[in-house]
């Protein structure tokens, strides 16, 4: 067997991981693509988002809950017509659940047929110890230790896929500091190492996306592997144009009203700040409640679709609506 | 381009933004596939390959307003108000272009008030563009800068901020708003929406107005003696006791994503401490599996015992911004102990653990100490060993052998007697005394500062001049 190219002769020289053909022809091609499924972008995502793709890097996606991290990845899939392949973190995740496993059962109930099919033929008993027996094992170790029993995790799963596939890797601020360590290799060579096979090498290059709450430092290790995106509160004139896209049959006049609302409510001092999916949400009850404008009767009725702690819709009332009352 | 690199790079670690090789090589890698007339989409590419956290962003956009700040003729400090002189830099030359400068001249022959009022318009009709165009012009009228003085840009944005008179700005723009509305009058909602929204405005103006100052600095000074000026400590760097206003507003905005990670690295650390002692019952019935040989010994979670802690903190001018800073962070993690107890002083001592309890807004507690807690007994300068002698008068049974004690301050005592034996009991009935001084390490024990009277009977003494440390001290305390 001659090695694999490049081993031979000079060593190939240290290089980026190759990028595989351009998804995206420009910056401005990200922002209509994904535009037209109903993400918008601003400048920044979709300048990061075709650097990803030409660097063949992953994109740490960091900021608070519900400014649309995971989105960002579902949406980039569907523009690209790719797999999404999603990797949910938590605490205690480990390999055999992120990787692979082999799937022992089937390697036992391999082993038990193996006997069986020696008991039944007749005149070639194995007698422990002896050259034959040895060959077999060597068979029957190569046979169970072989892809047929290798239950594929996403993230082999995403190496392995010979179609173009997005990779989301959600939450990763949950899994402890060590666990971390199993998704570096992944993320920068794409390769999986798998002591009884080998190693397995991307076909194609996918794309990456993890995304953090921010709930703990992630290591310098990974974050030095990615590159970073920040996912923040979108501006006032995006905010209204995510509402308009998302919220159907929603006027013009009151998806500015919306987006002016929120954004005075994250001016104010709250525990928890409304997010875009809760903007959504309330710009939709207005929408089946009928509401044509928003007066403060109304909002103060409704504020609890974007506030979701007692004290932040008392502060959020006596700011907004409160002073009405103290006025007149 | 790789010389301005390598360079905003070096910035950037001066700044005490850890950026590896790597990451240098990747922004590198990464300029190549961008445009690189487009400002924006450079700004874009550089941030994600070279910061690694939001709480850099800041540092960062500095530096690189700075490095790769717009030139042109338009923006040599001299330029526009001296055409016919070419020799602007002459002493001479000054003395024409601030003559010219109070002459209204800035080539268009603007009187202030028609400046505030093509201002105001442009305000009013969110017009951006033009809104630029005033700033640019206000800067060089009302600034006042003169090629090579070494002030800030904050000196000049002030000067300029008070000739333009925003707030003023803010009243008459919500005036006619309320004047344009169809019944002449706001509701409230609208009111503060309107207030909002031109408040917003009015901050596009401020930013552009220092854009303005700093590319002019930019073109007189240099680069880098201009990043070295403007370079800005990062929040968790930030001295407590000479914060500015900006600065401490940052803060209290740092601190609540810190507590929220130091409270789920400690539980965290609970769990995982596996030394607990083998669970006998657990590993004879997970033998079952492997026909009664224990393979797989299972252990009793430990349950480390929580440390009770008594905060006892100065809150007098000098430190109170640390002792807010400190009570806070205990206070927001308080579930990692099994009791807190907090206790403020000047030169009297109240109790304040009552402001706590019940409340989910420790900002809210904090300011009702500010406004109610009962500290001053003669005063109001710190007096530690009177307040230590009450609170040994009156709390010294609540002590227990499981409880740690914090004091905080800087121990400058006025020349007032330490009473510091009530430290020595204290240390002989809690389990660790320990003394946090926000202030350097050098500047203890000169003046009227005896932290050292006091040292000798605390487990420890710690400086905890920033958030780092503070946050250090309490992550290792729970």
């Amino acid at each position: 067997m001659s090695p694999p190219d490049g081993r031979r002769g000079a060593p190939a020289p240290l290089a980026f991981p190759e990028p595989g053909p351009a998804r995206f022809a420009s910056v401005q091609d990200v922002r209509e693509r994904l535009g037209q499924v109903g993400y918008l972008a601003d400048d920044g995502i979709a300048g990061v988002v075709h650097l990803a793709d030409r660097l063949a890097k992953p994109v740490l996606v960091e900021g608070p809950a519900g400014t649309g991290k995971t989105e960002l990845a579902k949406s980039v899939a569907r523009v690209t017509d790719s797999r999404l392949i999603r990797l949910q973190c938590y605490e205690g995740l480990d390999e055999s659940k992120a990787l692979y496993e082999w799937n022992y059962k089937k390697q036992l109930l391999r082993i038990q047929a193996q006997r069986m099919v020696a008991d039944s033929a007749p005149g070639e008993e194995a007698v422990p110890g002896d050259r034959q027996s040895g060959s077999t094992w060597q068979e029957l170790e190569e046979d169970i230790f072989s892809e047929e029993f290798l239950l594929t995790r996403p993230l082999l799963e995403a190496i392995r896929a010979s179609e173009p596939v997005v990779l989301l890797v959600d939450e990763v601020d949950r899994v402890e500091l060590e666990t971390e360590a199993l998704l570096l290799e992944v993320l920068s060579e794409y390769q999986v190492s798998i002591p009884e096979l080998g190693t397995v090498r991307a076909e194609q290059i996918p794309l990456v996306f993890l995304t953090s709450n921010n709930t703990r430092e992630l290591s310098e290790a990974l974050k030095r592997r990615c590159l970073y995106l920040h996912l923040d509160y979108p501006s006032l004139e995006r905010e209204r144009d995510i509402v308009l896209a998302r919220v159907p049959g929603i006027t013009d006049e009151l998806a500015d009203q919306v987006a002016r609302i929120v954004r005075s409510l994250r001016t104010l001092e709250l525990k928890k700040y409304p997010s875009v999916s809760e903007t959504l949400d309330w710009a939709r009850t207005l929408v089946v409640l009928g509401v044509e404008s928003i007066d403060a009767e109304r909002a103060k009725a409704t504020l609890h679709v974007l506030l979701k702690y007692r004290s932040d819709l008392e502060r959020a009332a006596k700011e907004l609506v409160g002073a009405t009352e103290a006025a007149s | 381009m790789l010389d301005v690199l390598t360079g905003f790079i070096g910035e950037l670690r001066a700044a005490g933004l850890p950026v590896s090789l790597t990451e240098s090589l990747d922004a590198a890698e990464a300029v190549r596939h961008i445009p690189l007339e487009d400002r924006d989409a450079l700004k874009y590419a550089l941030a994600a390959t070279l910061i690694k956290s939001s709480s850099h962003w800041k540092v960062f956009e500095t530096a690189f307003e700075v490095y790769f700040s717009l030139r042109g003729p338009q923006y040599d400090i001299g330029a526009e108000h001296a055409p016919g002189a070419s020799d602007a830099t002459s002493a001479e030359g000054d003395d024409q272009r601030r003559g010219r400068g109070q002459g209204g001249a800035g080539g268009e022959g603007l009187s202030p008030e028609e400046l505030a009022e093509m201002l105001f318009r442009a305000l009013l009709s969110a017009n951006d563009a033009q809104v630029a165009a005033i700033a640019r012009h206000a800067v060089s009228r009302y600034a006042g800068m003169e090629p090579g003085r070494p002030v800030g840009g904050t000196y000049y944005l002030y000067r300029t901020l008070r000739n333009l008179d925003l707030d003023g700005m803010l009243e008459r723009l919500m005036r006619t708003a309320r004047a344009d509305a169809p019944d002449g009058r706001l509701t409230a909602l609208e009111e503060r929406l309107e207030r909002d929204e031109f408040g917003a405005r009015l901050d596009r103006l401020r930013r552009e107005l220092e854009d303005e100052i700093r590319r002019r600095l930019v073109a007189d000074r240099g680069t880098e003696a201009l990043a070295r000026s403007l370079r800005k400590p990062l929040p968790e760097e930030i001295d407590f006791m000479h914060a500015t206003r900006d600065e401490l507003a940052s803060l209290r905005r740092a601190i609540h994503p810190l507590t929220r990670k130091l409270a789920v690295r400690l539980a965290r650390k609970r769990r995982h401490g596996r030394k607990g002692p083998l669970d006998f019952r657990s590993t004879m019935r997970h033998s079952l599996s492997t026909g009664g040989v224990p393979v797989d010994p299972k252990f009793r979670y430990p349950r480390p015992a929580k440390p009770e802690i008594i905060v006892i903190a100065d809150i007098s001018g000098s430190v109170a911004a640390f002792a807010r800073f400190t009570l806070h962070l205990v206070h927001a993690i308080s579930s990692q102990f099994s009791k807190v107890r907090s206790f403020v002083f000047i030169d009297g001592i109240d109790e304040v653990t009552r402001f706590f309890e019940g409340v989910d807004d420790v900002t809210e507690a904090i300011h009702r100490i500010n406004t109610e807690a009962d500290v001053v007994w003669v005063d109001g300068h710190s007096d530690y060993g009177h307040a230590l002698s009450v609170f040994w008068e009156r709390w010294a049974d609540e002590i227990t052998p499981r409880a740690s004690v914090l004091l905080l301050g800087d121990a400058r005592n006025n020349y007032h007697a330490s009473q510091a034996w009530v430290v020595q009991e204290i240390g002989h009935r809690a389990r660790h005394v320990y003394w946090l001084n926000p202030e350097p390490r050098a500047y203890w024990g000169t003046g009227d500062s005896i932290v050292g009277e006091y040292a000798v009977y605390c487990d420890d003494v710690f400086e905890c001049r920033n958030l780092r440390q503070l946050e250090q001290f309490v992550s290792e305390l729970a």
